[in-house]
């Protein structure tokens, strides 16, 4: 038995070699029958499919090909959005065939595991979902995968209808690099009507006011009047009171470079977050965003602050705005928009970079973003939208992007890359347990160092 | 296999053919020969490769950087709650699995009626798969106090254990022993299974020659049969104790991603990739291979030891 053991290692190794030679030479096989599959089809003969329901948008009929389109929206309004966007792409380009590759699981963990893969295998979709900012432009950008969109931008005359201080923050050097189709607020502070006449408060509009009527309502019995959920949700609080200490210019400027993360302005920051924390529910780390909302609705606490699709789940329970819940921006953050967006990029060395630009076009278009903004229960980020399309937290939403400053969210990946991102959640978790404000601080100075 | 009888074949015939079946055998198992080759070693091998790299970011990057992974590892205060709450983890989980599973064992070995049945209840939660029992378990330890009692915590108060109720996994700093029980919950009922083949294998005679020198049953138990079922034990620590070294689907279905209740398994996931810091999550990766091998490697060989003498 031992004598033989050099010999059959040999054939092992000798295997193996034939193997992994194997696996190369299939793989740029399959590239190569991909790449040579968008010629095969029909140049364009019947006009008879979408065509006929469209009348104010233009039919292509010129452009023959198919397009893949990766996201994770397989569920939900956002399956039914992007559905809805869908059909508005067949009826203007009836000739490419639209290949949704959506991969399921919740927040695109797994769909961005896949995408990852697929660019390290050189076989990238078309284009793909991203949150517009940062996390698109630390990911993908630094890694050289997609490709600037100034021109279409120009050419479809984007720069007029989308606010002015967005641009920046899907930038990079000048580059515009995403299509927003969707824009969602986190900056909103969610209460109970009910509960705040009862214990005869206000809708605070400052910090200071806020701090007030948590008082008051502890005073009045309530154990937690600020509901919160796990992890994530306190990173969402975070961003929420860090605007509101610091300031649209003190927020972008961590972002920046501009305001150092060791100054006492985010001290200050970091201090008012702590005495916020004070007020939550402590079993917050079993809840999910939703049953902080539900807190709210049951009058169990009289505040929550969270994104706008906190007002999807409300209605989806039947609850009437106005009696049930009532809105208002974050208190000290009036006037400023702490948006979120989910955006198409465009591959570089996309397989069909044609039929990719179409996609985009109609993904920024009026008549595409008014297809998917109502299902899914966000806005356009397009200021020409068609009002009598969207509910009354909408509309409010709508008038203050096109009138309020847009400042980018952390959470949702506007301002930081995801090292970055990730970083600050692990700061976040331990300053949770701690509660230590001076440790806080020197692990974000450390996560912006590591990753900033 | 046919035995050639030795008046039949020469020598040099029988060796031959042993040779072709011998290279038959080689070729039936060389698949799996191959694919453990490449999907478990080649990629220890490239792990480690990447522990010690700088690669952060989507792209990999083999710049090496020796052991500073490690070494940001060593000094991480997200790793030193990991390494607490496995350690917290493990101690309950083992002692806890150990202890009932013991019991169940001694219990059914009195000859009960039914034994079949109730083997097969406890061990049933093996069957089901940590996610499974994280999201029921998730329900039962609902930390809700006050008004809004659910899960366990309802169920004390209506029977006027009011003491009993707590927060569960939302207890800090102890959290994690509360995400240990639903893991004692699903293994103890194996560990049943253990002790009671060892006890099955305890030969009558021993017993009662004990008993006949004037032995309780408690010294009987503690000076006769537990010495004999200490290699079932040392089997069930090595068994339990690499799963919660794992330990990760538990976690993530029961607690989702919070430091409080994070370990090595769960923090090499959103590090590599949420962060893209995979240097680091390899680097975890790694420490976690080292750390189940020290447990499991001196066991299989000392069973391999025992098996050859």
């Amino acid at each position: 038995m031992r004598t033989k053991q050099p010999f059959q290692f040999l054939v092992l190794i000798v295997a193996l070699a034939l193997t992994l030679a194997a696996c190369g030479s299939s793989s740029t096989d399959t590239t190569a029958a991909s790449g040579s599959s968008d010629t095969t089809a029909a140049s364009g003969s019947t006009d008879t499919t979408a065509a006929s329901g469209t009348t104010d948008t233009t039919v292509h009929q010129d452009m023959a090909s198919q397009v893949e389109v990766f996201s994770w929206w397989t569920g939900g309004g956002e399956a039914a959005g992007l559905e809805a966007m869908i059909k508005v792409f067949a009826a203007e380009y009836p000739n490419i065939e639209f290949v949704n590759s959506a991969v399921a699981g919740g927040a695109g963990t797994n769909a961005r595991a896949v995408l990852a893969s697929r660019l390290q295998a050189n076989d990238p979709p078309d284009s793909w979902q991203g949150h517009a900012g940062q996390e698109l432009i630390g990911t993908y950008v630094a890694a050289d995968q997609i490709e600037p969109l100034n021109f279409l931008y120009d050419q479809e005359g984007w720069l007029d209808v989308m606010p002015e201080t967005l641009i920046p923050l899907i930038s990079k050097d000048g580059n515009i690099y995403s299509v927003p189709v969707n824009i969602h607020r986190s900056n909103v502070l969610w209460a109970n009507p009910k509960v705040l006449a009862d214990a005869g408060v206000e809708m605070p509009t400052t910090l200071d006011e806020f701090f007030t009527a948590l008082d008051t309502l502890k005073a009045s019995g309530m154990e937690a009047p600020l509901a919160m959920g796990e992890q994530w949700t306190s990173m969402h609080l975070f961003e929420s009171i860090m605007l509101a200490s610091m300031g649209p210019d003190g927020w972008e400027g961590l972002w920046n470079g501009s305001v150092a993360w060791d100054s006492p302005e985010v001290t200050q920051g970091l201090e008012d977050f702590a005495k916020i924390l004070g007020y939550t529910n402590s079993d917050a780390s079993a809840l999910a965003w939703q049953d902080a909302g539900q807190l709210v609705l049951d009058g169990t606490a009289a505040f929550n602050i969270m994104g706008d699709w906190q007002e999807g789940f409300f209605r989806e329970v039947g609850s009437v705005p106005g009696t049930d819940y009532v809105w208002a921006a974050t208190p000290g953050t009036e006037g400023n928009f702490q948006f979120l967006s989910d955006s198409f990029v465009l591959a570089k060395n996309a397989p069909n970079r044609d039929a990719a630009v179409a996609w985009l076009t109609v993904a920024g278009s009026n008549a595409g973003q008014d297809a998917f903004n109502p299902v899914k229960g966000s806005i356009p980020a397009r200021n020409d939208a068609d009002r009598s399309l969207y509910g009354e937290y909408l509309l409010s939403a709508m008038d203050d992007w096109a009138s309020n400053r847009v400042v980018g969210s952390l959470t949702h990946g506007v301002v930081a890359n995801d090292s970055w991102k990730s970083e600050i959640d692990t700061a976040i978790g331990l300053f949770l347990l701690d509660r230590d404000v001076a440790s806080f601080q020197t692990a974000l100075v450390a996560a912006q160092e590591a990753s900033g | 296999m046919t035995v050639e009888s030795p008046e039949t074949k020469s020598v040099s015939g029988r060796r031959k053919l042993f040779r072709m079946e011998h290279w038959w055998g080689v070729l039936w198992v060389l698949p799996s020969i191959l694919a453990v080759m490449v999907f478990v070693y080649g990629f220890i091998g490239w792990t480690a490769r990447v522990a010690v790299s700088a690669w952060k970011g989507l792209l990999p990057d083999y710049t090496f950087v020796g052991a500073d992974n490690f070494v940001g590892l060593a000094s991480d205060p997200r790793f030193h709650i990991d390494v607490r709450n496995t350690a917290i983890f493990t101690v309950v989980f083992i002692l806890g699995c150990l202890a009932i599973g013991l019991g169940l064992a001694i219990l059914l070995d009195k000859g009960i009626r039914a034994e079949g049945f109730y083997r097969s209840l406890f061990l049933f939660p093996m069957a089901i798969s940590f996610i499974v029992t994280g999201v029921v378990w998730r329900w039962l330890m609902n930390p809700a106090q006050g008004d809004r009692l659910s899960g366990l915590n309802l169920l004390f108060d209506k029977v006027g254990l009011d003491f009993l109720i707590n927060k569960w996994y939302a207890t800090p700093t102890w959290g994690i022993a509360a995400v240990a029980l639903p893991a004692v919950w699903q293994m103890s009922g194996y560990t049943m299974a253990l002790y009671l083949a060892g006890l099955r294998a305890v030969p009558e005679s021993l017993r009662e020659a004990a008993r006949v020198d004037g032995a309780s049953e408690l010294q009987l138990y503690r000076r006769v049969i537990m010495p004999l079922l200490w290699p079932v034990t040392l089997s069930a620590v090595i068994i339990l104790g690499h799963i919660s070294l794992k330990i990760f689907d538990l976690i993530i279905a029961l607690a989702g991603k919070q430091v409080a209740l994070d370990v090595p398994a769960t923090y090499m996931w959103t590090t590599t990739f949420d962060g893209f810091f995979f240097g680091r999550g390899a680097a975890i990766g790694m420490v976690l291979l080292v750390s189940v091998a020290v447990l499991v490697v001196p066991y299989l060989w000392f069973t391999l030891r025992q098996d050859r003498a």
